[in-house]
């Protein structure tokens, strides 16, 4: 039996550690071993992220209503898979509805760092665009996309409920391609 | 009736010649040049302007005499020579508002906080410090309201200009 495959029956130090690891990602790569999983799971992975976004219960301005309109019966978001989590760590979508102040500005940063990954943003509404009328404003950030990377743009002066769904339906192709693409070993 | 006993709702009549008969020649009342305005064809408000030694005094008599109870809003305004407070102080019973005018100088943009007075007035104060950077003397916490404490401007100033402006 080879040991090596057993690190903690053999008490390496750290350095031994990085050495044998990286040997065996390498060798994993080297024989198609990330591509055969990667064509395995991903399709997985996908169908179950896609199904199940959940992002951020965050409301900043008036879009928030549409947001809470597109949960209720009618328009019914949870068709799509979207469930609101109320603490960031539970969550994989930040979804950024209205103006941002210069004052909270810090804190969408820090709730955005607090997500685990892989996450998304999606910025909807014309406020967390670009700014929206509040164009050069002494107090708005002029759109999301100044603090955090940005997926998937809504637009609109607030959105109707069914363009939000209409968002996170691309939003879920986005979700599918990114886990068909393989994700195994890549940090 | 005693001195120090609250009318609870003067008239309109009645609160303009019980202010003047305390403040005399310290109050300035105005007529306003709107017309068809309802609160004014029905008397339901008083305009006047005074000065920044008989603010204090003016709103403990609101206050304490005439029972305004409330204070709508007090706000800022910048006439480019001078700054301006408005206040709208209004009694719950008569619906009448008076509205008190009150010049500050650019250079030395200090005036009495009527928050001790009334509670509600806390924010608005501290809304017009940050927007025009009057201070109110005696407030009890005159920080920046929904600016960043690092800003070291006061955007409602007409010398504020945003990028677009010349």
């Amino acid at each position: 039996m080879d040991m090596s495959l057993y690190p903690h029956a053999v008490a390496m130090s750290a350095d031994e550690f990085m050495t044998w690891s990286s040997a065996m990602i390498n060798e994993m790569l080297s024989a198609g071993t990330k591509k055969t999983v990667d064509n395995l799971t991903g399709p997985i992975w996908a169908w179950a992220m896609r199904n199940s976004m959940h992002p951020l219960h965050f409301g900043l301005a008036c879009c928030a209503i549409e947001m809470a309109a597109a949960s209720a019966p009618k328009y019914d978001a949870e068709r799509v898979g979207m469930i609101y989590r109320s603490s960031p760590r539970q969550t994989d979508v930040l979804l950024i509805n209205g103006w941002i102040s210069k004052k909270i500005r810090p804190d969408i940063r820090r709730l955005y760092e607090q997500i685990p990954g892989p996450k998304w943003v999606v910025a909807m509404g014309e406020c967390a665009i670009s700014g929206g009328p509040w164009y050069d404003s002494y107090n708005i950030v002029q759109g999301l996309d100044q603090i955090v990377p940005v997926d998937v743009y809504i637009p609109g002066c607030p959105i109707k409920p069914d363009a939000m769904i209409d968002g996170f339906m691309l939003l879920q192709k986005k979700i599918d391609a990114y886990f068909k693409r393989g994700v195994f070993m890549e940090d | 009736m005693a001195d120090n006993d609250i009318i609870e709702a003067p008239s309109y009549e009645d609160t303009i010649s019980l202010l003047k008969a305390k403040f005399g020649d310290k109050l300035v009342f105005r007529t306003s040049t709107k017309k068809n305005n309802r609160a004014i064809n029905q008397k339901r408000r008083i305009f006047l302007s005074t000065d920044r030694e008989t603010i204090y005094p003016l709103c403990e008599y609101l206050h304490g005499k005439l029972n305004y109870e409330q204070a709508t809003s007090v706000c800022g305004v910048d006439w480019v020579d001078h700054l301006q407070v408005v206040y709208h102080i209004t009694n719950y019973f008569t619906a009448v508002m008076v509205e008190i005018e009150v010049d500050v100088p650019n250079d030395d943009p200090h005036i009495a906080s009527v928050t001790p007075i009334w509670g509600g007035a806390n924010w608005h104060e501290r809304e017009t410090y940050e927007l025009f950077g009057i201070i109110f003397d005696g407030h009890p916490k005159l920080e920046r309201l929904l600016t960043p404490q690092s800003y070291e401007f006061y955007p409602f100033r007409k010398s504020y200009k945003l990028r677009g402006q010349e």
